[in-house]
């Protein structure tokens, strides 16, 4: 959070009402998300209670554990789950386009996939748990489950995994997104409330949304004073009907809190960069998709060394990409580092678009261009720079002072003697610049799991599922 | 009569635990809490009486899942701790003693402890001991706080280890770090009560392990794991707090003699006091409200209203807060950005970056 957002938040309070904090949307929204609302028992690591989900906002489903101590009807509620969940997922395997690869087979890609919605990050965490606890599960064996539970762990342990990634969109909480587009006038830790973040940006703070008998917690934790007073009595009572009902109560007003975010966040423009991620969303599903269709083991338990490294490289590469990218694709954003001085903005007073440097067959053309600005410029001469309004530019900076900025543009510009036509801003016309920019990363190189040095405990074992891991208590 | 039963008045005293030691520790600026921990007023009837009830409840899912898990762990004397135990600390095979301290009765237990404890430090008995229901003090600002850790357990080689039982899941090793992190802040408060105990009786309080045993369920089942946990940086933390909380005395220096927080009870035991005039008393001692308030004190809902009418940058969070750099409410930091108020002296700096902040959303807005 920078002192703009805190700057929002404090209009935010004086007002009444959230202030916006992005011009455009930075996450992508599918046209039929997958809303999934779940509850889980209290005390328990990753016991379902029940869940509401749904693509329709008129007809969600409604999923209960009618009685939440009994393994076998955990498993029955599991495997409804992915009868609702599993062919939605699939449903995305069919349309696919072919992507040339420089160095590697060409791949199927789908062209659309699976998206995820759930209300907060508490709700993420308790999907990734819910994964680890029945991706294990075999369909044979002593204790068998049915053959679509482990499948389904396997999925949603793939999305709350991809959930940790920067900038994917496969499965999102309502609380972060609405969050990085609208400053509430509260802190940070209670946006964690759905029903109060979605207040503050509608119709202004109310109390109510604190009150869990008018907004009950949008999960997956329940509500103590609900779990004494009704939730306990009615499972006492072993009515699967009242205990449906009980539990149907606490979901209700956080799906229509969902759907209300959803269409909150579709009244935003799509930021430039948004389908560019996504794309990168969809490729990972049709890897995952692959592993799943060639039998691969489910995911480990833990990560190997080389693995893990792996994965925290291109979770740091995907970070500084997204962070770029909003940058680029949205003023607000971009603010940020001109308010610290990493980026200018301003009008150009001057050009030189013919200027060159160097002699005969060294002549380099470097047009210059001149920027008046009000931004506080922190860049030192010779910094390298990128511009929202050219994305292929590149430009260095020459001198700074006086509200005058100088830079000679570098990259983009055409090879011939003179500029290509647009190529140089013109007179007159507003412009960014920023030090930040956008350049490839070359993965760190590392050795082959099977060659995991002694320093990082040595080759992992390779999974072989036992009974144990299919057999693991669930109480 | 001193003057921190005048404050308590006729209200019970309501004792301190190691959750709201950790707590205090957390906020310890709060000259509010400071007191009203200090004279040991229930603070969750205050804020109910206040109409701002606090916001916690504990399921009773979640209780009976604690209390079932805790007598597993501690079933036959201790069996299933001991087993894990000896693995985790070598303890020996042979000869573990299980003592139950609460046996002595409730007045006795900590005279008792401290003289099992003298004793185990003295003779440096040969075999492991497990003390089941010790209870412990410390304290606080002037002020004795009773404790009770889950167990204490002497090991061979003189070292006494605090063992904590805590019901969250440890998942494939790994466990809900904020859930770790209050079990470890609440274990060092253990840690420092009973190494102040064997320095009162004259032993190395070093001889308490930083290394606390915390006992969890593994994964889905109500199998437990014992874990060590270091808790160096928690107690180092919590000794400075402890030392730095300004004492009590200072405090209530600053204020009328007659103050009191007195709730007045009832037949019933329900306050009987008039709301607004507890209000009044509590506006008495300044309270330094932080969103954080909200998961650890029962007043937090009473001290937000109060800032809400200050219009304190505080209700935003300590970051705010600290990115403001000490504009303390929020009509002085809007002010700044528009431009419509003078930059007081030492304030240049953040109202020239609120200007520019102010100017560039306007900008980016428009």
């Amino acid at each position: 959070m920078s002192l703009l957002t805190s700057l929002a938040r404090l209009r935010a309070l004086d007002e009444g009402i959230a202030q916006p904090i992005a011009t455009v949307r930075h996450c992508h929204l599918s046209a039929r998300p997958m809303v999934f609302v779940p509850l889980k028992l209290s005390g328990e690591a990753a016991a379902p209670l029940a869940a509401v989900l749904g693509t329709d906002r008129d007809r969600p489903h409604l999923l209960v554990v009618t009685q939440p101590r009994n393994r076998d009807l955990r498993f029955a509620w599991a495997a409804e789950l992915a009868g609702v969940l599993l062919p939605y997922v699939e449903g995305f395997l069919s349309d696919t386009e072919t992507v040339e690869r420089r160095n590697a087979d060409p791949y199927e890609r789908a062209l659309d996939a699976p998206q995820l919605l759930v209300p907060n990050t508490a709700g993420i965490a308790f999907t990734r748990l819910l994964g680890r606890s029945t991706r294990f599960r075999r369909p044979d064996g002593p204790y068998p489950v049915p053959e679509t539970v482990p499948l389904l762990g396997r999925w949603l342990t793939y999305f709350g995994e991809r959930a940790a990634f920067p900038g994917s969109s496969l499965m999102l909480a309502a609380t972060e997104e609405l969050g990085r587009h609208w400053a509430s006038g509260q802190s940070g830790l209670e946006d964690a409330n759905l029903a109060a973040l979605l207040g503050w940006i509608t119709e202004g703070p109310a109390d109510d949304a604190e009150d869990p008998l008018i907004w009950p917690p949008a999960g997956p934790a329940t509500d103590p004073g609900f779990d004494a007073e009704v939730l306990a009595p009615a499972i006492e009572s072993g009515s699967a009907e009242r205990i449906t009902e009980a539990l149907r109560t606490q979901l209700e007003p956080t799906w229509r809190l969902m759907w209300q975010a959803v269409d909150l966040l579709a009244g935003l423009p799509e930021g430039a960069s948004v389908a560019q991620r996504w794309e990168q969303d969809r490729g990972s599903f049709s890897g995952m998709a692959a592993q799943i269709a060639e039998g691969a083991p489910p995911q480990a338990r833990r990560d190997g060394a080389v693995a893990a490294a792996s994965r925290l490289a291109r979770m740091e590469r995907a970070q500084a990409a997204y962070e770029v990218q909003r940058a680029y694709d949205d003023p607000l954003v971009m603010a940020e580092y001109r308010l610290t001085g990493e980026a200018f903005a301003g009008e150009v007073v001057e050009t030189d678009p013919a200027h060159a440097e160097g002699e005969g067959r060294s002549r380099k053309l470097r047009p210059l261009v001149v920027v008046k600005t009000d931004d506080p410029v922190r860049l030192a001469p010779g910094t390298a720079l990128g511009t929202p309004q050219r994305r292929g530019q590149g430009a260095e900076l020459v001198s700074a002072g006086d509200g005058l900025v100088t830079i000679k543009i570098t990259k983009g510009m055409g090879r011939g003697r003179t500029p290509t036509p647009g190529a140089v801003p013109e007179v007159g016309e507003r412009v960014c610049y920023s030090s930040l920019t956008d350049d490839f990363q070359g993965s760190a190189t590392l050795p082959e799991a099977e060659a995991t040095p002694w320093t990082h405990g040595g080759p992992p074992s390779a999974y072989v599922p036992t009974d144990d891991d299919a057999q693991e208590e669930w109480s | 009569m001193n003057r921190l039963d005048a404050l308590r008045g006729s209200t019970p005293q309501k004792p301190h635990d190691a959750r709201a030691i950790a707590a205090l520790a957390a906020n310890p600026g709060c000259t509010r809490r400071a007191l009203l921990d200090g004279a040991g007023i229930d603070k969750d009837a205050a804020a109910r009486h206040l109409g701002f009830p606090a916001p916690f409840g504990q399921s009773p899912f979640a209780i009976t899942r604690g209390n079932a898990f805790e007598s597993l762990v501690k079933a036959d004397g201790c069996a299933e701790l001991l087993r894990m135990l000896r693995e985790l600390l070598g303890l020996p095979i042979a000869e573990v003693a299980y003592h139950d301290v609460e046996n002595v009765g409730a007045h006795l237990r900590h005279a008792h402890t401290r003289a099992l404890f003298d004793r185990a430090a003295r003779d440096g008995d040969d075999a492991g001991t497990v003390y089941d229901h010790p209870l412990l003090s410390l304290r606080i600002a002037g002020h004795t706080a009773y404790l009770e850790p889950d167990v204490v357990a002497f090991q061979l080689g003189g070292r006494f280890h605090i063992v904590e039982i805590k019901s969250f899941a440890v998942i494939d090793g790994q466990a809900d770090p904020a859930a770790v992190a209050a079990a470890a802040r609440q274990a060092a408060v253990y840690v420092l009560a009973l190494r102040r105990m064997l320095a009162e009786l004259g032993h190395d309080p070093l001889r308490v392990a930083h290394d606390v045993v915390l006992v969890c369920p593994e994964n889905f089942a109500n199998r437990p794991v014992a874990t060590l946990v270091d808790v160096r940086r928690q107690l180092g933390v919590l000794e400075r707090q402890l030392t730095r909380m300004t004492a009590l005395d200072r405090l209530l220096d600053g204020l009328p003699e007659e103050l009191t927080f007195d709730l007045m009870p009832g037949e019933d035991g329900l306050p009987t006091r008039p709301a607004a005039e507890l209000a009044d008393a509590l506006r008495r001692a300044t309270a330094r409200y932080a969103p954080d308030c909200l998961s650890t004190c029962d007043l937090c809902f009473f001290c937000r209203d109060e800032a809400r009418q200050e219009g304190a940058t505080d209700l935003l969070g300590r970051h705010v807060r600290d990115e403001l750099g000490g504009v303390g409410s929020v009509g002085e930091a809007l002010g700044l950005a528009d431009g419509t108020r003078a930059p007081g002296e030492g304030q240049e700096e953040i109202a020239r970056l609120l200007r520019n902040a102010e100017r560039l959303r306007r900008e980016c807005l428009a």
